[in-house]
């Protein structure tokens, strides 16, 4: 208990600075089976806003494509991709984040957007302006929303 | 009947769609009765998928794809809310405009005599020397023939007279041309087509074609024809144009889109409309 507390404010500390520790998009060591092996941020995940993120319109949407009886709350899954049901017991945390930061790499093709990239698109807009961009692109998520996000996935045990 | 949406998962198993279509199928449209408008304009909403078309073996109208009770509001027009605009397109088309002194009337007669029109659009114009949508060739008639001044692409009077041609087109497959002159405005609407733009990386087939009949967030999908365009959208209470739903869906994938009326859109409307060579057209659809 006193432990765990102890790593939350070590991560809290973390989240502060996350931008000086983060991992570049363009730097992210892909393994060839399409796994990344350490955090993005340099941090810990928080699961309780992974939870979020995943079922926030403009932020993950994940739901939007993917049911999670876990979240039954949250109304509309949808069922694009497979039910992320036990998804933790199919794969470790490292293919995970790589899953998350870029699913190509490991299903070649597949129509899951990457979301931890910044280039390379066709015709990108500003968000869901349907305007050309007038700044550089920032990725989907963040490399802590990245943390986030898999450190909920990794609760998805069968 | 049997569900259209879930046979082409049991055809590739090589079973009889209606044995296992209870089974497999978690909310599919079936629709109770096919669609047959005020009780005599046969509707096709689905049929073999035209030979150039590999991605699919059957094509299926989004009228296929909506709940019953949306599906009820196109069996009779005093239903369908789309009609006040054809209504609306009725007294335009008799009204005199423009320098000319004329209206429509003044060189079809009625609008009936456009019937089957609709079913050939976009279509190559010769003198024009440019594959032409039906928005464009009525503002050809404004400015070339009334002396009357072009509508706005997606104007609301536009879409109006657009669903007007359609509703007396209706019944009529739709066979729009994609070889002579067309033929390079198709090929590069169907680039468009399986383009995957945006952040989100996503092309029209990823939906359409690759997703139709999956849930997305709490949208069924379709195949994503225009048979029935315009399409009265209840969700925003009014008709809309083709190019107006394209947008749409081009700025979901978080991408810079096209404007209405522009080269590409109507390029892409053209790849997308022979897609659904065969079906009926529908319009002015009632879509959610
Ligand atoms: C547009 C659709 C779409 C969205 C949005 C999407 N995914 Fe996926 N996802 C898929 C598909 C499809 C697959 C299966 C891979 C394949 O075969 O292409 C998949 C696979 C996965 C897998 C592996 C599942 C397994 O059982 O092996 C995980 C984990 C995953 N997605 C997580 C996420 C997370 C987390 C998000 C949001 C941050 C997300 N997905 C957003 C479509 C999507
Ligand atoms: C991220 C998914 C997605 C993508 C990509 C997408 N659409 Fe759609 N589209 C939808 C949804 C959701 C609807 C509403 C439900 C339906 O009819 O499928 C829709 C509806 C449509 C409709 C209306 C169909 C009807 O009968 O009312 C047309 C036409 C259409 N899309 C064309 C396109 C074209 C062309 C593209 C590519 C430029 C495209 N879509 C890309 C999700 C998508």
């Amino acid at each position: 208990m006193k432990l765990s507390f102890a790593l939350a404010a070590v991560a809290a500390c973390y989240a502060g600075v996350a931008f000086a520790e983060d991992v570049a998009p363009a730097d992210v060591q892909y393994t060839d089976e399409g796994a990344i092996a350490a955090s993005l941020s340099g941090a810990a995940g928080d699961a309780a806003n992974g939870k979020k993120v995943m079922s926030t319109k403009s932020k993950g949407n994940c739901v939007a494509c993917h049911a999670i009886s876990a979240m039954a709350d949250v109304p509309f899954h949808g069922e694009v991709g497979p039910t992320l049901d036990g998804v933790a017991t199919r794969w470790d945390e490292a293919h995970l984040r790589g899953i998350v930061a870029n699913a190509k790499k490991t299903y070649e093709g597949t129509i899951m957007p990457a979301f931890y990239k910044n280039d390379g698109y066709i015709r990108p807009g500003d968000a869901y302006t349907g305007k050309a961009p007038t700044e550089a692109l920032t990725p989907l998520l963040t490399a802590q929303e990245v943390e986030d996000v898999v450190a909920y996935l990794m609760t998805l045990k069968d | 009947m049997t569900k259209q949406v879930t046979s082409k998962v049991l055809i590739a198993l090589g079973f009889a769609a209606s044995t296992l279509a209870i089974a497999t199928s978690a909310h599919a449209t079936d629709p109770t009765e096919p669609l047959v408008v005020n009780g005599e304009i046969e509707i096709v909403t689905h049929t073999a998928a035209p030979a150039h078309l590999e991605g699919l073996k059957t094509i299926q109208s989004g009228w296929e794809f909506r709940t019953p009770e949306t599906q009820d509001l196109q069996r009779d027009d005093f239903d369908n809310p789309g009609m006040i605009g054809v209504d609306n397109a009725r007294e335009a088309w008799n009204t005199v405009e423009g320098t000319a002194e004329k209206s429509c009337a003044s060189c079809h007669e009625a609008p009936e005599s456009l019937a089957g029109v609709r079913a050939v659009y976009p279509k190559w114009n010769d003198k024009a020397e440019e594959v032409r949508t039906l928005e464009m060739q009525i503002n050809g008639c404004r400015t070339e023939n009334m002396g009357a001044e072009a509508l706005d692409y997606t104007d609301n009077k536009m879409t109006e007279m657009v669903a007007l041609l359609s509703a007396v087109s209706r019944g009529m497959p739709v066979n729009v041309a994609i070889d002579g002159p067309a033929q390079a405005m198709w090929e590069k609407g169907k680039e468009m087509y399986y383009t995957r733009t945006g952040q989100l990386e996503l092309s029209c087939a990823n939906c359409h074609e690759d997703n139709y009949d999956n849930l997305i967030r709490a949208d069924h999908l379709s195949q994503g024809m225009i048979n029935g365009f315009p399409a009265y959208r209840l969700g925003d209470a009014k008709l809309i144009a083709v190019h107006t739903r394209f947008k749409g869906c081009v700025r979901d994938t978080r991408a810079e889109t096209y404007k209405p009326g522009s080269p590409e859109f109507v390029a892409l409307e053209l790849y997308v409309a022979s897609r659904g060579n065969g079906l009926s057209v529908e319009g002015p659809s009632v879509r959610n």
